[in-house]
């Protein structure tokens, strides 16, 4: 996009300035504004969570933010140029699960999963089922009833294919042993119309489309270990005995030659950003969750992540 | 609601206005550059200012660049947006001729036109609208895509046989990369570039704007004729004289465009394609379409500036975009904290009548700013020698291709399917075939694999393509285009008969 080489010359001002001061402070991160690409549009979720951070990150670090996108193939585009962005981490990407495990099992998309240092993840958007208002589904179990009922014939909207809603599809129905028809849509705002329409009966989504749809629209049943603040009458679906819990996780991640030190030093302070009490609450009056994975559980996090992708990946019929 | 005109007419927010109409029409008047991308590289702008401020801002640019789109298309044959694909099939031939100041003239009258009784429709019959757009579903998506699709018929100069392959090409390139139903990896050749499939801006931008390039380094004419005389200059009077003519017509794709873009699958290119080929069928001169009919462009450039009041209805009613940049609209709200709701017009209603009448007033604003920027465009475009037009179309299309992903991989794939596309021309087939083919086989395929998805859940694939009120009157559409001319020509003859005896 156009302002991205704006972007680019601020960034290039920015490391010109930083190596300046490198050797007479402290090591310490950032040493100017951070260049925060996101791979999705503006105004998009991934982008507004961004926008939301940068007050708080502001009062930690005293910098801002500078926003750039390379929107394209569902974020692919940008995870593929991740390892050539500037490594002096002047400039950071924003990562969301499941796509950077899921989109290289689909095919060559340009990046490996293990390619994408992830430093920090800090926010869960949680899978919800959600029907319209007036739909005749009463609740979670007259859904799997029905669903039980007659196999195949309840129709479920969703955005793409291998994507968090279909994951979320695929797992709830494997753990609630039922059949559903996905219906793929592209965009979140073809598959919202679909349900709204009644073109479908029920959609996949996340908790976020249950503050955006207000009272249009209600949810059966949230994948979280307990209930939503802002909808304390949804019920888990661990309560109704499912035991499905997840979402679509949203952290940043740096290019391959980013020191570990710094890494760390990042991580300390989207952990420092993500207690502020102001961020949470504008976090969690949106819908969504916060999360606090550091850098030095990453590892760890990731590996249980990939192997639980693995699994939904042979459900979803992608690896056999 | 009127006391909010009041807020809309504010100094800062009618300068918002104006400056964002400007801003939109230059944007949008530069091949490659796009209303999505338009309001995408300013919504950050807008992000500090009140929020009836921001809204018109970016309104304003939506509606400017959606116009914009038609000068490059009357004077270059290349569409400056996908909206206005329809406007060069006869805004090109009229400039060609010599009346290009007056295509420009009908345009931007259709323009302002459309786009303010969209924005009365938003304002007045918001809710039923929103009701309306719902009742599409995938199968009525379909039958509008192949309601665009039949356009091919009347746009294959020469051939049938070969518009028909045109647009099955243009449907293989729209079927490229990991497929939305499915996924599929489809003609990637394992390159990661693809996995994405070919960008509508990239297919467009390569298929009509490098053979036209080609074509003029390749002959020694001037690229425009100039009229002088007295068929030089707006020729004002003489457009507003067939926009009256046309004024079913205009009314007509006014209304399309503000239905169409009020559907969160189909935006500004649907819009004008349809109202395009309805305004064919409809006409007492359809021989006249594709060769310099006024009523080509008043169909085109009204329905496509109806789509942006249309696209807000779902946006505002529903917290659903109608049309692409309706969604990075709705997120610079969600930036400015206003939740989109049921309540948004009573909880916001200054915000949002303000906003409405602002664009409202951008819309009318149009009129004189398009006019005064479509003379200059127009002189400063007949004056440049070939030997700089040339590189300058050559370096924007470049630029405007990179600008979409930062991508060279979708520069490489531009040129490459304008070199395509020119090779293709100089065999006979139109460049116009195969984006229609680009443009409606995504929103085509996925309709018909949707209602197929739904239909066997149901058990009732029939039903499901064939059992639904809107679909029906959109084959039926379907249908009357396609025979229409059969039965007239019966008819013609039947009558002739009856007066030989």
């Amino acid at each position: 996009m156009k302002f991205s080489r704006f972007s680019k010359i601020a960034v290039a001002c920015v490391a010109a300035f930083s190596l300046g001061m490198a050797s007479s402070a402290m090591a310490e991160w950032p040493k100017g504004d951070v260049t925060y690409i996101t791979n999705f549009n503006p105004g998009g979720e991934s982008d507004i969570t961004a926008r939301m951070q940068e007050s708080t990150f502001k009062k930690v670090t005293g910098h801002g933010f500078i926003y750039q996108y390379r929107v394209g193939a569902g974020g692919a585009a940008g995870w593929a140029q991740l390892n050539r962005i500037t490594s002096d981490g002047s400039a950071i990407m924003g990562i969301n699960t499941p796509h950077i495990f899921l989109q290289p099992l689909a095919g060559n998309v340009g990046y490996k999963t293990e390619d994408v240092n992830v430093v920090y993840i800090f926010q869960l958007t949680p899978y919800a089922l959600i029907v319209p208002a007036e739909s005749p589904i009463k609740d979670l179990d007259d859904y799997i009833a029905r669903a039980k009922a007659a196999p195949g014939t309840m129709t479920v909207a969703g955005t793409g294919t291998n994507s968090a809603p279909h994951v979320a599809k695929e797992s709830f129905d494997y753990h609630a042993d039922i059949k559903t028809t996905y219906i793929p849509f592209t965009g979140t705002a073809a598959a919202s119309a679909a349900l709204l329409g009644r073109q479908v009966q029920a959609q996949w989504a996340f908790t976020t489309a249950g503050v955006e749809q207000g009272d249009r629209v209600r949810l059966l049943g949230v994948a979280m270990e307990e209930r939503h603040p802002l909808f304390p009458d949804v019920p888990t679906f661990k309560e109704k005995g499912i035991d499905f819990t997840g979402g679509a996780r949203r952290g940043v991640a740096v290019p391959n030659g980013v020191s570990e030190e710094m890494r760390q030093e990042m991580s300390d302070v989207f952990a420092k950003v993500n207690q502020d009490p102001d961020l949470r609450k504008r976090m969690e009056d949106a819908g969504y969750v916060l999360l606090d994975i550091p850098y030095s559980e990453m590892a760890e996090y990731t590996r249980k992540l990939s192997e639980d992708y693995q699994q939904v990946a042979r459900l979803l019929g992608m690896i056999k | 609601m009127f006391e909010y005109l009041f807020q809309a007419l504010t100094p800062i927010n009618l300068m918002l206005a104006v400056v964002g109409v400007i801003a939109g029409v230059t944007i949008g008047g530069m091949p490659g550059l796009t209303a999505t991308m338009a309001v995408a590289v300013l919504t950050p702008l807008t992000f500090t200012m009140p929020a009836d401020s921001a809204l018109i801002a970016l309104a304003a640019i939506y509606m400017g660049a959606i116009y914009g789109g038609c000068y490059a298309a009357i004077l270059a044959n290349t569409p400056g947006t996908p909206s206005s694909i329809a406007t060069t099939f006869d805004g090109y031939p009229m400039a060609k001729r010599g009346d290009g100041q007056m295509a420009l003239s009908l345009a931007t009258i259709a323009s302002v036109t459309g786009g303010f009784l969209s924005v009365m429709a938003l304002l007045l019959l918001a809710p039923p609208l929103a009701k309306v757009a719902l009742a599409f579903g995938p199968p009525e998506y379909f039958w509008l895509a192949v309601l665009g699709l039949t356009l091919v018929a009347s746009l294959s100069k020469g051939t049938l046989m070969k518009g028909l392959l045109g647009a099955c090409l243009g449907l293989l390139i729209s079927f490229t990369g990991s497929a939305v139903i499915g996924g599929d990896m489809r003609f990637t050749f394992d390159q990661p570039a693809l996995v994405g499939g070919v960008n509508i801006i990239v297919a467009l931008i390569g298929i009509f704007c490098i053979p036209v390039i080609l074509d003029l380094v390749s002959s020694p004419d001037p690229h425009l004729e100039v009229n002088t005389g007295d068929k030089k200059g707006l020729r004002l009077r003489e457009a507003f004289g067939h926009v009256w003519r046309e004024k079913v017509n205009l009314l007509k794709s006014s209304g399309i465009g503000t239905l169409v873009g009020a559907l969160p699958a189909a935006g500004g290119s649907v819009a004008s394609l349809i109202a395009y080929s309805e305004a064919r069928r409809s006409a007492r001169n359809a021989d006249e379409y594709g060769k310099g009919a006024p009523g080509g462009i008043i169909a085109s450039e009204s329905a496509n500036n109806g789509t942006v009041g249309g696209g807000f209805i779902p946006t505002l009613v529903l917290g659903i975009p109608g049309t692409p940049p309706d969604a990075i609209i709705l997120g610079a709200l969600l930036v400015h904290g206003i939740r989109i709701g049921p309540d948004l017009f009573t909880e916001h209603s200054a915000v949002v009548y303000t906003f409405i009448f602002g664009l409202a007033i951008a819309t009318l604003i149009m009129l004189p700013i398009g006019l005064f920027m479509g003379r200059y465009a127009f002189k400063a475009f007949v004056a440049i020698p070939k030997t700089l037009l040339v590189p300058g179309i050559l370096l924007m299309t470049v630029l405007g291709t990179y600008a979409i992903h930062s991508s060279y991989a979708d520069v490489v794939m531009m040129l490459a399917l304008g070199l395509v596309a020119w090779i293709l021309s100089r065999a006979g087939f139109a460049p116009a075939p195969i984006v229609l083919g680009v443009v409606l086989g995504a929103i085509a395929e996925q309709g018909f694999v949707q209602a197929w998805l739904i239909g066997s859940a149901n058990n009732n694939l029939l039903g499901m393509y064939f059992g639904r009120p809107i679909s029906l009157v959109i084959i039926g559409l379907i249908v009357l285009g396609l025979f229409y001319p059969l039965i007239m020509k019966r008819f013609k003859k039947k009558l002739m008969v009856i007066d030989n005896e």
